[in-house]
């Protein structure tokens, strides 16, 4: 079960990958890297049950943090000059 | 299966032409690169690439497309020569790995010489149980420090480069724009306000638990960095330099070094080599493992100050840069109503 | 005691995984952003409480269970606020929900 598990979640992964790469607007490819991101953490924590080492789950902790953090910068950053500037040159 | 992720990324990372999806796509191939490196079993690799590759370097990439515009440059030079010489280069990298041995083979020569040295005496001269731990900070001590010294080196550079001058009106200015730009994030600020504790306590955890899980210094300092980062982005930048000096960190990533450096020098004017911990303790082993310790503290301090140096700079440029736009733009209304 | 744990596992797990796929594959048919992002609610939530919950049922480990259950709350307080941060800021520069798709 574990295993099916794991390969659902890799589909999953290869979906939002897609929809990256497709994404029509910016936010839709933030919402997917988000995604992919949460996504990560369990495959990773699935790895671990797996290859039954259970130390892996630090690195899913830093997984899900570090994942928060790149999402909220890139709303800080993409909130403020990159739309301005695109707004400029219209 | 994640081997074929990772080309179908890199490939897409090369035909995309705005920087925002490249920055996106490149956050991406962190994620799984380290799951790739997960499920070899390379637990500490992981642990570093999900850090730095993954959070870092994205967040700094962002930062600094900001300040350059969104849209790559139309081609004006011809690839052909660059080309040629990657495919040259790439084929003869291939070529050589056809002379190493095999995956996981018994014969290889790394397996001759020091690895078995390493896992079977690295128990009881060293008494850490993670052995990547003993051999970065042990064994290899050395080639550790030297990467340190890098990091700081790295450091100094933005540092030159990049350092502004800042009159103070100017930080008064920036202060409107942050309180502006910050109203909306309540939700935000917030739950980040709970979160922050808890990443703080966890890159110690991470730093003083590198001896017997995965983690460390390196990894540490990057957490304890993105967390410091994360109240910048969302306090304003202004309220994160009243809590974090910057000339007091620009100290504290020289400490580090000097730390690392100066655990060396003890156990030189004790009578053994560079960087051999032995003699901190009376038991050589109690002194292994204090040495490690202190240097895995110092890399973590290093690490730390030098990201937030780093983010700081580029940060603290591009905000002079809005607020100069702003000025303009006052300036041209002004203008505009004049006329 | 032990078969019952052993199913309730296998269960969280099987819908784990079907939420998620069910998630995976909204994200790539609906017509719009705000709809896709109903579709990653479902995965980020739902699907990946039960994912660590069945993967808590299998593990006796005292310190295992706690790392879990830190993972489970993060996730749960990260995924929704990033979320609503995304909507907000989506709405705020000018993206449209489509009203009316034929």
């Amino acid at each position: 079960m574990l295993t099916a598990a794991t390969l659902a979640i890799l589909i999953v992964m290869f979906m939002a990958i897609c929809r990256v790469v497709v994404g029509p607007t910016l936010y839709d490819r933030i919402l997917a890297v988000n995604m992919f991101g949460t996504k990560t953490v369990l495959l990773i924590s699935l790895l671990g049950f797996v290859m039954g080492r259970p130390e892996f789950l630090d690195i899913a902790i830093v997984y899900s943090l570090i994942n928060f953090i790149s999402v909220i910068a890139v709303l800080r950053y993409s909130d403020s000059s990159i739309f301005h500037h695109s707004k400029q040159q219209k | 299966m994640l081997l074929a992720f990772l080309v179908a990324v890199a490939l897409a990372i090369v035909s995309m032409k705005d920087l925002f999806s490249v920055i996106m796509l490149s956050g991406i191939y962190g994620l799984l690169s380290a799951s790739f490196f997960v499920a070899m079993d390379a637990v500490d690799v992981a642990f570093t690439e999900a850090a730095v590759g993954a959070g870092i370097s994205t967040l700094l990439m962002l930062v600094a497309i900001t300040m350059t515009g969104r849209s790559e440059d139309p081609d004006r030079h011809k690839p052909f020569l660059a080309l040629a010489v990657v495919v040259v280069t790439g084929g003869l990298l291939i070529y050589g790995t056809f002379d190493m041995p095999a995956f996981g083979s018994a014969q290889a020569p790394i397996h001759q010489q020091v690895v078995p040295r390493y896992i079977q005496h690295s128990m009881e001269e060293i008494g850490v149980p993670n052995i990547v731990t003993s051999v970065l900070a042990s064994y290899r001590g050395f080639d550790t420090f030297g990467e340190v010294v890098v990091i700081f080196t790295a450091g100094m550079g933005v540092l030159a480069l990049l350092s502004v001058a800042r009159r103070p009106e100017d930080i008064a200015e920036i202060d409107s724009l942050n309180d502006s730009m910050h109203e909306q994030h309540l939700i935000l600020r917030i739950v980040s306000k709970m979160l922050l504790p808890f990443i703080l306590l966890f890159a110690l955890y991470v730093q003083f638990h590198g001896d017997y899980g995965p983690g460390g210094g390196f990894q540490a300092g990057v957490i304890f960095a993105a967390a410091i980062i994360l109240y910048a982005m969302l306090f304003g930048m202004s309220t994160a330099r009243r809590v974090i000096n910057q000339s007091f960190i620009q100290l504290l990533a020289a400490a580090g070094v000097l730390l690392y450096g100066s655990v060396g020098i003890v156990s030189l004017l004790e009578g053994k080599n560079f960087l051999d911990y032995g003699v901190l303790s009376d038991d050589p082993v109690a002194g292994q493992h204090l040495g490690i310790l202190l240097i895995e503290l110092g890399v973590g301090i290093t690490v730390a100050s030098v990201m937030v140096i780093i983010f700081f700079n580029f940060a603290g440029r591009r905000e002079n840069a809005h607020s100069g736009e702003e000025n303009e733009m006052q300036n041209n209304n002004r203008g505009n109503n004049k006329t | 005691m032990d078969t019952l744990i052993e199913t309730s596992s296998f269960l969280f797990l099987l819908i784990g995984s079907f939420l998620c796929i069910s998630g995976g594959v909204g994200i790539l048919k609906f017509p719009d952003f705000y709809t896709r992002m109903h579709a990653v609610g479902v995965t980020e939530t739902l699907a990946t409480a039960m994912i660590l919950i069945g993967l808590m049922l299998q593990n006796p480990d005292a310190l295992v269970l706690l790392k879990l259950l830190f993972i489970l709350l993060l996730t749960l307080l990260i995924g929704p606020t990033a979320s609503h941060a995304l909507a907000q800021a989506a709405i705020k520069n000018g993206l449209k929900p489509e009203l009316h798709k034929k």
